[in-house]
């Protein structure tokens, strides 16, 4: 059987969807909204915030939630450009676009490995 | 009676073709919700790595984070993110194909037990983090 | 007291002629109970009989008489003028298909495509007759008795954008045939279908529009169907790149 390599991306594409759905929301309020704004200052304390997301829990789901929706959003992306009418180049918008998320992916490794 | 001809006529689709009906539209803003996401996702990382650089570059970009505009690109984003989740969980019976004995399991139960998972889990890292 | 009346502006296009093609306006008389469909007949019959455009059952089996009406795809004999009255309506060939006159569209490509993913029961051995038929229980048929009801209309591709911009993609009605095969108890054909489903042009430049499925009038789900076949196809490509040496 010829393998169509569309499997993979689908697959992280999905599954980068599922955890973008449950959790992107209440993250980007947390981060985004509450901590931006000051609302609970003592949640968001220098040493709190370090304590909280250096337990390798914490590290294993900001991994997860990185890197997946990046590749979420890069299958999204490269489809969009495609939907809107690109016929040239697909395979170099291809690569750009997963490029990216194995980079994004790639550096949160680094970034969370090193807390 | 004139000669039959056939000459198909091929008509083109232009760019804007998403802005000719609404499901169309609303399609394209599904997919464009992911930009947001992944913009969202990037100032994320970079939070995490000022909260690795220490206080004063995590306080630096907390005042960042609540620059007018950052806050309105968050705000925007947590719109898209809802969006997304909406149509992610009413999709999700589309593929998913669940059996219990014999019988499938009606597509509202999916998508509702979808948004069961989504309250429980926004909850508890709202809880966990706050 | 004077019969009310609707107007109908209808895509006209005459190869032979050489021109461009154009929007013709017809005034026919309104009737509650009538459909686009008899006030099509209604022009071909009492004022234009060069008017050429396809259709037989006039009840929404043969699938035969779908248009794009006000924009949208629909069968014309099951679209009532009573939804548009007093506005006119407009009647289009159905999108993405070439025009071959008027109203009636080129299909080559969709019945090249239908035969494309051998929509008929694959057997790797036919068991003999004389071993009776090929029973299935009631569960075995719901699993694919929805994909059976495709009547082959054509709505679904012109409802899909993906097909206007990519005239190779397969299609919502051939994909969710051949999933009524794949996904009967009989047949042993699907590693074969993969081949032409599992492909770019295949179920992989699907993005879940979704418009299939509002637009095809006998509730068949394109949409659904090529879900089904992504996640299937999903978990064949992990099973054979995981788990190489076991059974295919």
């Amino acid at each position: 059987m010829r393998h169509s390599s569309e499997p993979i991306w689908w697959s992280l594409f999905a599954a980068g969807g599922v955890v973008a759905a449950l959790v992107a929301p209440v993250q980007i309020a947390l981060t985004g909204i509450a901590a931006a704004l000051g609302w609970a200052d003592d949640a968001f304390t220098h040493a709190r915030v370090l304590a909280l997301v250096s337990h390798p829990i914490s590290r294993l789901y900001l991994f997860v939630l990185i890197s997946l929706p990046l590749f979420h959003s890069a299958h999204r992306f490269r489809f969009t450009l495609i939907d809107l009418g690109l016929k040239q180049g697909r395979g170099l918008v291809a690569v750009l676009c997963y490029g990216a998320a194995v980079a994004g992916t790639i550096l949160a490794a680094l970034v969370l490995i090193r807390l | 009676m004139g000669e039959a001809v056939s000459r198909p006529y091929r008509r083109t689709m232009p760019a804007t073709w998403w802005l000719t009906n609404r499901a169309y539209f609303l399609f394209m803003v599904r997919e464009l919700t992911s930009v947001f996401i992944a913009i969202y996702l990037v100032l994320l990382l970079v939070l995490i790595s000022k909260v690795a650089a220490g206080r004063e570059a995590y306080e630096a970009y907390l005042t960042f984070l609540g620059t007018p505009a950052v806050l309105a690109f968050h705000v925007l984003a947590l719109a898209a993110a809802l969006y997304h989740s909406i149509t992610w969980f009413n999709l999700a019976p589309k593929g998913l194909v669940v059996r219990v004995r014999e019988r499938r399991v009606p597509d509202a139960i999916i998508a509702g037990s979808n948004y069961l998972a989504w309250i429980a889990v926004s909850a508890l890292l709202w809880w966990v983090v706050l | 007291m004077a019969e009310p009346t609707i107007a109908l502006e209808i895509f006209r296009y005459h190869p032979e002629q050489g021109e461009a093609p154009s929007f013709r306006r017809y005034e026919i008389p309104y009737r509650e109970d009538w459909v686009v469909l008899d006030g099509i007949n209604y022009i071909k019959d009492q004022i234009d009989g060069t008017l050429a455009y396809r259709w037989s059952c006039r009840m929404g089996v043969c699938g035969s008489c779908g248009m794009m009406i006000n924009g949208t795809p629909r069968l014309s004999c099951a679209a009532f003028l009573r939804e548009y009255f007093p506005n006119p309506v407009r009647v289009e060939p159905l999108a993405h298909f070439p025009v071959e006159r008027d109203l009636v569209i080129v299909m080559d490509d969709f019945m090249h495509k239908l035969r494309e993913v051998k929509p008929w029961l694959i057997r790797g051995q036919e068991t003999p007759l004389s071993e009776g038929e090929y029973r299935q229980t009631p569960a075995e048929v719901d699993e694919y008795k929805q994909y059976s009801m495709c009547i082959n209309c054509m709505l679904c591709y012109a409802a899909c954008p993906v097909y206007g911009l990519e005239p190779r993609f397969l299609g919502p009605a051939a994909i969710a045939l051949a999933q009524r095969y794949n996904l009967d108890s009989r047949d042993e054909g699907r590693r074969e279908r993969q081949e032409v489903l599992n492909t770019e042009e295949g179920i992989w430049d699907c993005t879940l529009v979704g418009e299939c499925t509002t637009a095809c009038p006998v509730h068949v789900d394109p949409a659904g169907s090529i879900q089904r076949a992504k996640v299937t196809a999903t978990v064949d490509w992990y099973k054979d790149v995981l788990l190489p040496w076991g059974k295919r």
